[in-house]
């Protein structure tokens, strides 16, 4: 399957045709969950258990999620799943991992392959939980990572956190006559992973299922730690009308805001083909109540490093080799 | 048969835990109790225990991996201390309302601040109502047999809890003595292997962790205190069977020259050895006076508590650890809950002592019962003082 070439309209007019054979009919993340209307995380998280299939374990970090889906007496899940606290999927997730593998190793449990993911937001992942994450894939742990980035903490009502993009409004840091809401740039969390030398990092979206699935297929595959930073459109907290999610997503990618591209042993790939002028990104603001409030001074600021930070991962896309090819070259 | 040897406790700490087979360890250096995770780091790299250790980056993520083992059907262990302890809060409570049988060695230590790296009761009391079973070792041999002990009362299917057991730190962590260790065999004998009553595995899908809204947060947080309550019976089936297995009788509250005592001091973890020479210099000159020593912290031993307490005139129990602004020593204060609904009932003094380290001799002891009994007890309108304190 080559999805993830051509043009991008291309792909979702055919969607209907294709997609129905690609993905695994099984549901593992099932409806009667509590997540809001248009809500981008329940759908990646959705697709995200299609791609891994049955033998995985969910470790969940407090967040929307946790709470949407584990409402006691009821569960929205179908794979074994476990919640312990919000700064440390990655910490639980390494337990659950080297218990898999030593019990397999005991022969206490079947003899198979079953994956350890370990799921959080931005802020349980990029904020509170990033000590854990960082010493998990330091580790080594055969675990897959997943970051569902909402962009803000939105479970406890739209405060910001490190992935709240420049500008944007939340109510911790809200735009005043002294404020323009949040002046820092979004951490760069995927190129902290890639520092850590672990063989597969990925951006993804839930407004591109299929290169979001491989994705996740791929870094399943990966024995060893591996990190997907999938952007999860938030209408609540973007305050966007709901049925506008996988556009939000779209355009997030198309204006450069948020490329998909994965590293795989360190050779930089675009996932999803780039137009060759990027949209401006006006194109994408203007559409969330989130940055209502910017003057036009502040959405050129937002542009000019919109572009930066796109023409600095084009230079890695560009100039990166794969860690086998240069071992090679070594002479 | 096992074997009588000489060893620093804290190295026997790591043996005991070996002996009983952890599937995963995952553990924190923090000083005094740095040695138990090293020598099991030692065991599994020479290749005598076969599990996986995970060498974590915080005592948060410590607790939190045991908690993802747990959760997946392995035997889990860990040891930690003081700020180690305090960093694992968050995720204390919450392994016991999962019920992940978890067992911790913990090397008591103050807390900062100042910064103290030695012995007082100071973290365990902070973490007193996490719904952990609590043990209290007063020497290494009780360490040895209440690690062994701990994994087979928290993995009891009726039981189901995280417990802890309690080292002094320095004083125990650090101390060498001769000990009988167990063979494997009669280890193996004593402690079956793991049976979760549910675990994380494709083939059975559950979920753990669950949110509980107010229609059911009061009841899963009874069902807890019901559990903890309950599990005062399994821990005394398995200390009987303990004695019978390996002829060392564990009870709540131990007796040490209780006949025909009139009056007594209490004391938890490793003073109560150094109280027990204080005793027979008491007893030397005539004084009818005991030592009652407490082993097991939570579930408190109300019961035994009151019938150790029968017939003394004066009871001075002994605390390393200070509730602030509030009753004194912890200790005391559920010794004085124990006996409030009883008419005879003895005078109680309460004195807080070696903390942070500060050396306690056996002359302390004798100094503090004399103290005791020169005041006027029945009316005394200090429910506690510090002994030994500058700057009074």
């Amino acid at each position: 399957m080559n999805t993830l070439k051509g043009h991008p309209v291309g792909l979702i007019e055919n969607f209907d045709l294709y997609a129905p054979k690609l993905v695994d009919r099984e549901e593992y993340f099932t409806p009667g969950h509590r997540a809001c209307q248009g809500c981008g995380e329940a759908l990646a998280i959705r697709l995200m258990c299609k791609a891994l299939g049955k033998d995985t374990v969910i470790i969940n970090a407090t967040g929307c999620m946790q709470v949407i889906s584990s409402l006691y007496p009821t569960t929205a899940w179908e794979l074994p799943w476990i919640h312990v606290a919000f700064p440390n999927a990655a910490a639980v997730g390494s337990g659950v991992e080297a218990a898999l593998k030593v019990l397999r190793r005991k022969g206490r449990i079947p003899n198979r392959d079953v994956k350890a993911v370990a799921i959080g937001g931005d802020g349980g992942t990029l904020d509170i939980g990033l000590q854990a994450l960082s010493g998990a894939m330091e580790r080594g742990h055969n675990m897959l990572y997943v970051c569902f980035d909402n962009e803000a903490y939105m479970n406890t009502g739209i405060q910001r956190s490190s992935a709240t993009p420049f500008g944007a409004s939340t109510t911790t840091a809200p735009p005043g006559v002294a404020s323009m809401g949040n002046k820092t740039w979004k951490k760069n969390l995927p190129e902290i992973m890639a520092a850590h030398n672990i063989s597969y990092v990925a951006t993804a979206c839930n407004s591109y299922p299929l290169d979001f699935m491989n994705k996740v297929k791929k870094a399943r595959e990966i024995d060893g730690p591996a990190y997907i930073h999938c952007l999860s459109v938030c209408p609540t907290g973007w305050r966007c009308p709901s049925e506008a999610c996988i556009k939000m997503g779209r355009l997030a990618v198309e204006t450069g805001v948020f490329p998909l591209y994965e590293a795989e042993q360190g050779r930089y790939r675009m996932t999803v083909s780039m137009p060759e002028n990027l949209r401006p990104i006006q194109d994408y603001i203007k559409h969330q109540g989130r940055f209502r409030h910017l003057t036009p001074e502040q959405v050129q600021s937002f542009q000019e490093r919109t572009n930066l930070e796109y023409k600095k991962l084009l230079n890695k896309i560009e100039h990166s080799k794969s860690w086998a090819e240069m071992s090679a070259n070594q002479g | 048969m096992g074997e009588r040897k000489g060893m620093e406790i804290a190295l026997a700490a790591a043996e005991a835990a070996a002996l009983c087979r952890p599937d995963v360890v995952a553990a924190y250096p923090i000083t005094p109790n740095t040695h138990v995770p090293e020598h099991l780091a030692n065991i599994v790299s020479e290749g005598k225990l076969d599990a996986e250790y995970i060498c974590v980056e915080s005592e948060h993520s410590a607790l939190s991996a045991c908690m993802g083992a747990s959760g997946a059907g392995a035997r889990v262990f860990t040891a930690t201390s003081s700020q180690g302890l305090l960093y694992m809060a968050e995720i204390m409570s919450i392994a016991s309302s999962m019920r992940l049988p978890v067992v911790m060695a913990l090397g008591n230590r103050a807390l900062s601040g100042p910064l103290n790296i030695w012995n007082d009761h100071s973290d365990i009391m902070s973490q007193r109502d996490t719904g952990w079973i609590s043990l209290f070792a007063s020497h290494g041999q009780e360490v040895i047999d209440m690690i062994i002990q701990a994994f087979r009362i928290a993995e009891d299917a009726d039981v189901l809890l995280p417990i802890n057991v309690n080292l002094d730190g320095f004083q125990l962590t650090h101390v060498v003595e001769v000990m009988d260790f167990p063979s494997q065999s009669e280890v193996d004998a004593f402690l079956p292997a793991y049976k979760p009553f549910a675990s994380l595995h494709p083939d059975h899908p559950c979920s753990m962790g669950t949110l509980g809204l107010p229609e059911i947060y009061s009841e899963a947080t009874k069902a807890r205190e019901v559990a903890i309550v309950n599990s005062r019976k399994t821990i005394l089936k398995v200390w009987a069977e303990w004695e019978k297995a390996f002829g060392r009788r564990y009870e709540p509250v131990e007796s040490y020259k209780m006949e025909g005592a009139q009056e007594a001091i209490m004391t938890m973890g490793s003073m109560g050895e150094t109280a027990e020479i204080a005793i027979d210099a008491l007893r030397e000159k005539g004084i009818p006076v005991g030592l009652l020593k407490l082993k097991l912290w939570r579930p408190f031993p109300y019961e035994d508590v009151r019938k150790a307490a029968k017939g003394l005139k004066s009871l001075l129990v002994l605390d390393r650890a200070v509730s602030f602004g509030g009753p004194g020593g912890p200790v005391a204060s559920e010794v004085r809950s124990s006996l409030y609904g009883e008419t005879d009932r003895p005078a109680i003094t309460n004195y807080i002592f070696g903390l942070g380290g500060r050396d306690v001799a056996v002359e302390d002891f004798i100094k503090m019962f004399e103290k005791m009994r020169s005041g006027d007890k029945k009316r005394s309108k200090d429910q506690y003082e510090f002994y030994g304190v500058r700057g009074e």
